[in-house]
């Protein structure tokens, strides 16, 4: 009798975990329906087209494990997911400018990855041109990953696992750089946002609230101008009024261009997710949305080399800045932070 | 199967293979070899001098090709042009490298040959590359994207650098920092090209010429060029660095 119980009881568990793991391999697994190409209808055409990089469901696993993988450091202890934090819609909560290997500080403050396929150019000065190359600059910086792309692929090819993956991803064991790179790709470049309150308002889907709504009329009026609907970015470069911080000696655009005209412009960001992605700007100067408001308030003239919306001047009273905010949170899209495919797969389920 | 259909098949295929045997399609070789002044160069054992009388050595030589074009005198007398595809990254540290051929050119007497040295702007935009064009070469900038065209090395006394160090990444396809220059060669004589013939031009660079014409490079000046500053300025001297030697 005992013993009946035991087998009884004994089957149901091993039934219930066999279950649970069932369950977790649908958590894990990427589907062809989750690399599916299905852009926001009201979204404008990507940039990056995906043209010789089709998504497949074996490329963005792979991809997602190289994001998650400190392999591409040079003493194995950093990833591109250790500065990127997928609950802030990977930008990295808390840290004004970004820490690298050895705790080395970098310069600027990280920005989330989010609607990438939808930007021109990348990075706060906008010197990376195509999400495929964006890699090498974190990978190869000495105060981020310090890694030489050829140790990289060297280490990669030593690697049984990996050998197999990409043979699953392309057919063949050969890793290259261009391999490395468009997978990726495939997987930041599938990170896109679009279903936050604000995206559900716009759709019919759902209601804004009165100081919300207010806080949206007054944003049309006095910042969408530079952060455009519905990416919440012109894609354009423009000083936001932005004083030049001697210690970090970042004066922006011109970096890039040499052109005189650039000194202290930034892209301008996209503000979706804003509420989690603090601290804010370049250099990561302001804690709260409180004090970016407090900021376009202030007065700017000419010589400060502002963008001349700014010096025609913004006012806002501190209902309006309250209101502003209330907005700006209806940006946040829980759907995508929590979106299991970009989630890290050596971490227990949460 | 019956002995003569045997035979038959083998007297087939032979006729088949002997008209396969096409004649060899013609080579054109293009043997880059690079110079310091009259004298080969030699990685960190040399040591050369400047205009100026500054003295330095050289750890480093490496400089992209692409968009060779080949002109011959068809048969008329106006001059056609083929373009060759590909890039092509010349590195000192590696004799092959330094060696281009071309296959199955079509036959002709060719007259010049023009390239550039670096790499157009369209392949600076168009994400992740292979072949030559492959990042793990090192010849790529990742914080402001785009390929370095040239890269020299090496150290002089009389650099304020930190370790005394040369430092020339010469690079940029954005006016008005376009460092992309075409070169025409004439050939000192028109060679022809036909099949089964392989013909080798030797090109030299000279690296002198980086810090000699139109700008005579102060090493206690100006002794690393990573970005924009400065670089037109090699630029416009690597632009007559090359030669045919015949
Ligand atoms: C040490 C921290 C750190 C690591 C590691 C890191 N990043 Fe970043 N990432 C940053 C910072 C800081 C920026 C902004 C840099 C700038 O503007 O100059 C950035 C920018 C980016 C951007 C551009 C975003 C935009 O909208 O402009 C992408 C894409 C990106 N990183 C992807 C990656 C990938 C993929 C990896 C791994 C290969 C990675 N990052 C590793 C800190 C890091
Ligand atoms: C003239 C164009 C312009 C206008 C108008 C403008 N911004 Fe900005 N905004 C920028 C630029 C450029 C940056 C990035 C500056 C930097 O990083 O140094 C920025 C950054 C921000 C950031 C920080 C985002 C981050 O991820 O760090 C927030 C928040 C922001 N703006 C909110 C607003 C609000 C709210 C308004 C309206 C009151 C507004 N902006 C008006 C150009 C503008």
């Amino acid at each position: 009798m005992f013993k009946k119980y035991l087998y009884i009881s004994a089957s149901i568990f091993l039934l219930v975990m066999s279950l649970a793991f069932i369950g977790d391999d649908k958590y894990w697994t990427i589907t062809k329906e989750d690399v599916k190409l299905d852009f926001p209808k009201d979204f404008p055409k990507p940039i990056y087209d995906f043209k010789n990089n089709t998504p497949t469901p074996e490329g963005f696993t792979l991809g997602r494990k190289l994001f998650y993988d400190p392999i591409l450091s040079k003493d194995s202890s950093i990833s591109c997911g250790f500065c990127h934090q997928r609950i802030a819609a990977f930008a990295h909560i808390d840290h004004p400018i970004s820490h690298g290997i050895n705790g080395l500080l970098g310069k600027r403050n990280v920005p989330p990855l989010q609607n990438l396929i939808w930007e021109k150019e990348m990075m706060w000065d906008g010197g990376v041109n195509n999400l495929e190359v964006q890699p090498i600059s974190p990978i190869t910086n000495p105060v981020e990953m310090n890694e030489d792309m050829g140790t990289v692929i060297k280490k990669l090819q030593r690697s049984k696992v990996y050998t197999t993956m990409f043979k699953t991803a392309f057919g063949d064991t050969l890793i290259t750089s261009q391999k490395l790179l468009r997978v990726l790709a495939q997987f930041t470049g599938l990170m896109i946002s679009s279903n936050s309150r604000y995206d559900k308002y716009m759709r019919h889907e759902d209601t804004l609230s009165k100081t919300e709504l207010h806080g949206l009329q007054l944003f049309r009026d006095k910042c969408a101008q530079c952060h455009k609907e519905p990416l919440f970015t012109d894609n354009t470069y423009r000083n936001n009024g932005i004083a030049y911080d001697s210690t970090f000696k970042d004066s922006g655009r011109i970096k890039i261009t040499g052109d005189k005209k650039d000194f202290m412009k930034f892209r301008v960001p996209s503000l979706r997710n804003v509420e989690m992605t603090y601290p804010y700007m370049h250099d990561g100067r302001f804690r709260n949305l409180k004090q970016v408001l407090d900021h376009y308030t202030q007065s700017y003239t000419q010589a400060s080399h502002a963008d001349p919306i700014l010096v025609k001047g913004i006012s806002l009273t501190e209902q309006d800045k309250t209101d502003i905010i209330a907005f700006l949170k209806t940006l946040t899209d829980k759907t995508f932070l929590y979106d299991r495919r970009f989630a890290d797969p050596n971490m227990v389920r949460y | 199967m019956p002995k003569q259909l045997n035979i038959l098949f083998i007297i087939a295929a032979l006729v088949a293979a002997m008209s396969f045997t096409a004649p060899a399609p013609s080579r054109l070789v293009l043997h880059f070899e690079n110079y310091v002044g009259n004298l080969p160069l030699k990685l960190d054992s040399a040591t050369y001098k400047n205009k100026l009388g500054q003295t330095y050595t050289v750890s480093k030589f490496k400089y992209y090709i692409s968009n060779i074009r080949l002109c011959r005198k068809g048969n008329s007398s106006h001059l056609d042009t083929t373009v060759v595809d590909g890039y092509y990254l010349i590195n000192e540290e590696d004799p092959a490298s330094k060696e281009i051929v071309l296959k199955g050119l079509p036959d002709g007497k060719y007259s010049s040959i023009t390239f550039t040295i670096g790499v157009d702007s369209l392949h600076n935009c168009s994400g992740a590359q292979t072949g030559a064009l492959d990042p793990v070469n090192a010849m790529f900038w990742a914080w402001n994207t785009g390929y370095i065209f040239l890269k020299m090395e090496g150290k002089s006394p009389v650099s304020t650098s930190p370790g005394n160090l040369l430092e020339f990444h010469i690079g940029g396809y954005r006016t008005p920092y376009n460092c992309i220059r075409t070169i025409t060669l004439n050939m000192n004589s028109v060679f022809p090209l036909a099949d089964d013939v392989t013909v080798s031009v030797e090109i030299k660079a000279d690296l002198a010429e980086l810090f000699k014409t139109p700008t005579s490079i102060d090493f206690s000046k100006l002794s690393s060029v990573t970005d924009f500053h400065n670089a037109t300025t090699i630029a416009d001297n690597y632009k007559d660095m090359f030669s045919i030697k015949q």
